[in-house]
């Protein structure tokens, strides 16, 4: 039986909120408006893949469990957790929470939950939460999951959407349209959704933490040009935006009422190159691992992140960025080296310019970086030819082989199993160049049965060892999260993940 | 713009025409800033002060200056050099896009002219068909399934514009039909596809013309559209359309990227619109309203 | 143009089936799987993946998909979108009253300047108000639409402040806000219709100034301002009005950018937005809507038209 440190942070996290909410009455309507960056798919935790759908869902459903600025996982509907072995993971619940509806939130409902994700059709979690085997009612508030395998990934997808809870009725009742009018156990609760327009949600008066909340109503607003979410900051129609561009930073910290909040993200974006994938495999580039290790060297990674994205971005090379646990320090970037870049090329015998064709989702910034690869290369010798592809047909072309080189990110997750798994291993969707080493396979499996993070890190390192010299990935920047907000805007809270808690947030009178 | 023109094909309404249009004014002058555009479309590598694709990362986004009368891009490329070689792509892409419309339009609208019956009927349907569908969703739509680049771009505009020929066709063929030598060579015993080619072809030119002008107009900005949500030229090379999507996330700090381009299309489009003008003022006289 | 009403009617039916095949046919052909988009960042555990697959139907037969779908919306079920999992007709019946106003104003605004233009050219043909007149409309039609809106953004909203760039505001929540965030993009969509209404009313105008009533309503003495408003211009609008009903699916189409450009959450970014997420019921649903609503259009010009002109009754 192993006990975990949450104990401690659950004893700190129950007596915060009574220093962190000062007897404050609200004016009468307390509206915050948050730009979205784009809008989001359907509000269902069991049926959304969207980031900006993470953003909106925390708004209304709480999870059992959440991630602090430090990305420690804390207490949220549960109160905590214990192994009784490795297949046997306990989670006792908090007391008295409700759902929106009113409905109790109890052993039943996370039996009731967890058993959707994995059955219900169409549902995106079955894969996040697949080592469950099945779900035990201990007492309305205790709840044992069993295991198929150890799996030291779970917890952190139990912070993650297949943590929220949802009401057993509504969603009983309500099926696959659960997602028009969804009803959690969260702070706000779902009142109306205009699709690409506004989602609003007002205030849940009996949820389970409400002194922490202080506004009365909630509403997203997706704008997806950039330009006009800043104009909306300046107006004031924003109280904060989730998401702004580099570029527009100096724009927003030159107006006196607002101000940015930034701090390193979970996301990155890299090139993954075709080095099995069909007959496009049948590269230069895609066959010898040297040649993409030239490809890194001709890169400079500072200069590229200081013309498109103001020198904001931090440089790279594995999947996890600094804020994650999961950081390997020791695996840094290289600095730009072409006279080592040729010497690789003509170790090789390939004979140059090599023709490397780089598929690039079309987007404005992502467009920008590729043709600056694309010139840092020419000296190198390597001939990059871009393909800009509209996004959908950029993920067919790169599942179906029908690329050389993609230049694409990810969201990003706390635990590095979500950002290497499905990448890495080969059969797996993310995998698009369709590398298959045995031994990578092996080491991932074998992190994820790993118990502590110190013990799994040190299986990633052994990962990363093999990565930096296969090269299937190369890893170029971590984004950050770029959150801009009214000065009056207090008590924000930035958690790598990106997603706005608004517990503890409120207006300055 | 009241003269009349003779529609007898003996006088050659079209070289008469030619003659008319050297003396239109508006015309001449479109004719003149479409000419500009296409002699800076050739000569982009002798006239322009630098290349197109060279950047230069200490110059990122600079306002315009003698170095660079248009400022720099988001790549430190100078923009008036990038104005002059993106003529290519957007004048390639007019007259391209509308050679391909012509091509299966004109065809079409003749035979669908000619023929009557089932096959104008089918012909017919399919064109209000493809009319129904708004434009660019037709246009987007099939530039993602062509793959996006300027070639795919030329194709899909080609295709979408390709019904107004049609319609234009099949008009003027059924007009031309009812003229009096049509009917004799019809007496005389010519087969139909004689009758076609040698005299309702020739008369159905002009109408077809003053839609090759406006066409081209119109298929000019369809390009920059489509470059626009990203699915025309590719970068670096570059094309108006594709400066202005990647101009707009700078609006406020680099406005010139916006700018330049658009005034490029703008001209360019204003000089085939007068040019078109001016054709349909001298070679066609029954104007409809 | 000829026929009577229920001979074109019957045509219609023809048309509006080739519309929904065709646009079948582009959306199998766009490359892109909508299943890999739906789920978005699960997609990479291929058994959810193929889950939703059998989950939409995606691998039946391509016109076993078509017929499922033409069953359903003959029976007045345009589906649900696969992203939002909202009746495609409530999306549209949210969407369409949106650009409807868009679509509207656009009108009030090619009406009200491209009416003016080609009644003062025709009637100062050859002075500098008709070359006046002239320029504007092919100013109109020289502009691209979004590079007008985004110079009209720069300047009109980000360097003077006179207007907000964006964020529509329904006009049944605040009237003059409305109309505040849809003022520049109407003005856009209408400013090329503007000048094809300008072209046209000029050269009925003209048609008209030279008729026999005309020359008889001077001969009688009237004023020339009678004589133009009341004599030739109601006769040159005739064709006008059903020529500017004809642009209201022009309209429509126009709005696709427009939206775009000024985020507008219309039919037109509906339906784009739609497109780059493969929300194939969606696109059917719009594509039918809107196809619907130009060949209704049309035939209600025609059908005026032949009402109007009786000339063309008898043909």
């Amino acid at each position: 039986m192993r006990h975990s440190l949450l104990g401690l942070v659950v004893a700190l996290s129950l007596a915060a909120p009574a220093v962190a909410a000062p007897a404050l009455a609200a004016p009468p309507d307390r509206t915050l408006k948050i730009g979205l960056r784009e809008d989001p798919d359907i509000l269902d935790p069991t049926l959304t893949g969207s980031y900006v759908g993470r953003i909106v869902l925390a708004g209304m459903c709480d999870k059992l469990f959440d991630y602090d600025t430090k990305l420690d996982i804390v207490p949220q509907l549960a109160t905590g957790y214990t192994y009784k072995d490795p297949t046997h993971l306990i989670l006792h619940l908090r007391p008295g929470v409700l759902f929106q509806d009113g409905e109790k939130m109890d052993a039943q409902a996370v039996k009731y939950t967890l058993t959707r994700d994995l059955t219900m059709p169409g549902s995106l979690r079955k894969g996040q939460i697949n080592d469950i085997k099945s779900i035990e009612v201990i007492d309305p508030l205790t709840v044992a999951l069993v295991l198929k395998a150890p799996d030291s990934a779970l917890l952190a997808q139990l912070a993650g959407r297949p943590g929220m809870m949802v009401a057993p009725k509504v969603a009983e009742k309500e099926g696959k349209k659960f997602g028009l009018h969804p009803v959690c156990a969260g702070p706000f609760r779902f009142v109306q959704r205009i699709p690409q327009q506004k989602i609003v949600l007002e205030r849940f008066k009996r949820y389970w933490d409400a002194k922490a909340i202080h506004f009365d109503k909630v509403e997203y607003i997706p704008i997806v040009n950039s330009a006009i979410t800043v104009d909306n900051l300046k107006a004031g129609t924003l109280d904060l935006a989730e998401y702004v561009v580099p570029t527009d930073v100096p724009l927003v910290k030159q107006d006196p009422k607002l101000r940015i909040a930034m701090d390193t993200s979970l996301a990155y974006n890299g090139i993954t190159f075709n080095t099995g994938n069909g007959p496009a495999a049948k590269t230069a580039i895609g066959e010898h691992a040297s040649l993409r290790r030239a490809f890194e060297l001709g890169i400079d990674r500072t200069a590229l992140i200081q013309v498109v994205y103001n020198g904001l971005y931090t440089p790279i090379a594995q999947a996890n960025p600094p804020s994650s646990k999961f950081y390997i320090p020791s695996v840094v970037p290289p600095a730009r080296n072409v006279a080592a870049a040729k010497a690789l090329i003509a170790k090789s015998g390939v004979k140059g310019p090599i023709p490397v064709t780089l598929l690039v989702p079309n987007s404005p910034d992502l467009l920008q970086a590729a043709q600056v690869i694309q010139s840092m290369e020419q000296p190198v010798g390597f001939d990059v030819k871009i393909r800009a592809i509209e996004f959908a047909s950029g993920l067919a072309a790169a599942r179906s082989g029908h690329f050389q080189a993609f230049f694409i990110g990810w969201s990003g997750r706390a635990d590095a199993d979500g950002n290497m798994y499905s990448f890495l291993h080969s059969g797996l969707g993310f995998n698009y160049g369709h590398y298959d080493n045995p031994k990578v396979n092996a080491l991932l499996d074998q992190a994820r049965e790993a118990p502590t993070v110190a013990a799994r890190k040190a299986v990633y390192a052994k990962i990363w060892t093999i990565e930096r010299q296969d090269m299937p990935v190369i890893y170029l920047w971590s984004p950050k999260n770029i959150v801009g907000l009214k000065k009056s805007l207090l008590g924000f809270r930035q958690v790598p993940d990106g997603i706005i808690r608004l517990q503890g947030m409120r207006f300055a009178k | 713009m009241s003269a009349t023109v003779a529609l007898a094909p003996a006088a050659s309404p079209f070289r008469v025409g030619l003659r008319r249009f050297r003396r239109h004014r508006t015309g001449m002058l479109g004719f003149l800033v479409v000419a500009a555009f296409i002699v800076m479309a050739l000569a982009a590598p002798v006239l322009a002060p630098y290349s197109p694709i060279a950047t230069s990362w200490s110059a990122i986004r600079q306002a315009p200056s003698l170095a660079h009368w248009m400022g720099t891009d988001e790549l430190g490329r100078d923009e008036l050099s990038r104005v002059m070689w993106g003529a290519r792509a957007s004048l390639a892409a007019g007259v391209v896009s509308v050679f391909i419309a012509g091509v299966i339009g004109v065809p079409a609208g003749l035979i669908a002219g000619f023929a009557g019956g089932w096959v104008d009927g089918v012909l017919s349907r399919i064109v209000d068909a493809m009319l129904a569908i708004p434009f660019l969703i037709l246009a987007i739509a099939l530039a993602a399934f062509l793959g996006p680049n300027l070639r795919n771009a030329m194709i899909a505009i080609g295709i979408s514009t390709a019904p107004v020929f049609m319609r234009v066709a099949r008009a003027a063929t059924l007009d031309a039909m009812t003229l009096d030598f049509i009917e004799a060579a019809r007496a005389v015993g010519n087969p139909p596809w004689r009758i076609a080619v040698r005299h309702i072809a020739p008369n159905i030119t002009a109408p077809v013309l003053v839609q090759v002008t406006l066409s081209i107009a119109t298929a000019i900005i369809a390009e920059a559209s489509l470059s626009f949500l990203g699915l025309g030229e590719q970068p670096p090379q570059p094309s108006w359309g594709s400066m202005l999507n990647a101009a707009q996330q700078f609006l406020t700090q680099a406005p010139w990227l916006a700018i330049f381009p658009g005034l490029a299309i703008f001209l360019v489009v204003l000089g085939f619109n007068l040019m078109g003008d001016g054709l349909r003022d001298v070679l066609d006289t029954r104007r409809r309203g | 143009m000829q026929g009577p009403i229920g001979a074109r009617l019957v045509q219609l039916l023809p048309t509006i089936l080739l519309v929904t095949i065709i646009v079948f046919a582009l959306q199998q052909l766009m490359p892109g799987d909508p299943a890999v988009m739906l789920a978005g960042d699960a997609a990479g555990d291929p058994r959810v993946v193929a889950a939703i697959r059998d989950e939409l139907l995606l691998n039946r037969p391509i016109w076993a998909q078509y017929l499922h779908w033409l069953f359903a919306a003959l029976h007045g079920n345009l589906g649900y979108s696969w992203r939002l999992s909202e009746p495609v007709s409530e999306l549209i019946a949210q969407k369409l009253p949106v650009t409807l106003q868009l679509s509207v104003m656009a009108f009030f605004f090619s009406v009200v300047i491209g009416v003016p233009a080609g009644v003062i050219s025709a009637v100062k043909q050859g002075t500098a108000w008709d070359w006046l007149a002239n320029a504007i409309g092919l100013f109109g039609l020289s502009i691209p639409t979004f590079w007008l809106g985004i110079v009209l953004i720069l300047f009109v909203s980000v360097d003077l402040g006179w207007l907000p760039p964006s964020g529509y505001v329904p006009l049944s929540q605040d009237f003059w806000r409305s109309l505040a965030t849809t003022i520049m993009p109407a003005f856009v969509l209408g400013n090329a219709i503007a000048a094809i209404l300008m072209r046209h009313t000029r050269s009925a105008m003209l048609v008209a100034l030279q008729q026999d009533y005309v020359r008889t309503a001077r001969a009688k003495g009237l004023s020339e301002r009678k004589v133009v408003l009341r004599h030739a211009l109601r006769n040159a609008l005739i064709p006008v009005v059903t020529l500017a009903g004809l642009q209201l699916g022009t309209l429509l189409s126009g709005a696709v950018l427009t939206e775009q450009v000024f985020d507008i959450p219309g039919i037109g970014k509906l339906v784009v937005d739609a497109v780059f997420n493969r929300d194939y019921p969606v696109i059917q649903g719009v594509v039918l809507v809107t196809g619907l609503l130009y060949v209704l259009i049309n035939l209600a010009t025609d059908v005026l038209y032949a009402v109007i002109n009786p000339r063309l009754r008898g043909q």
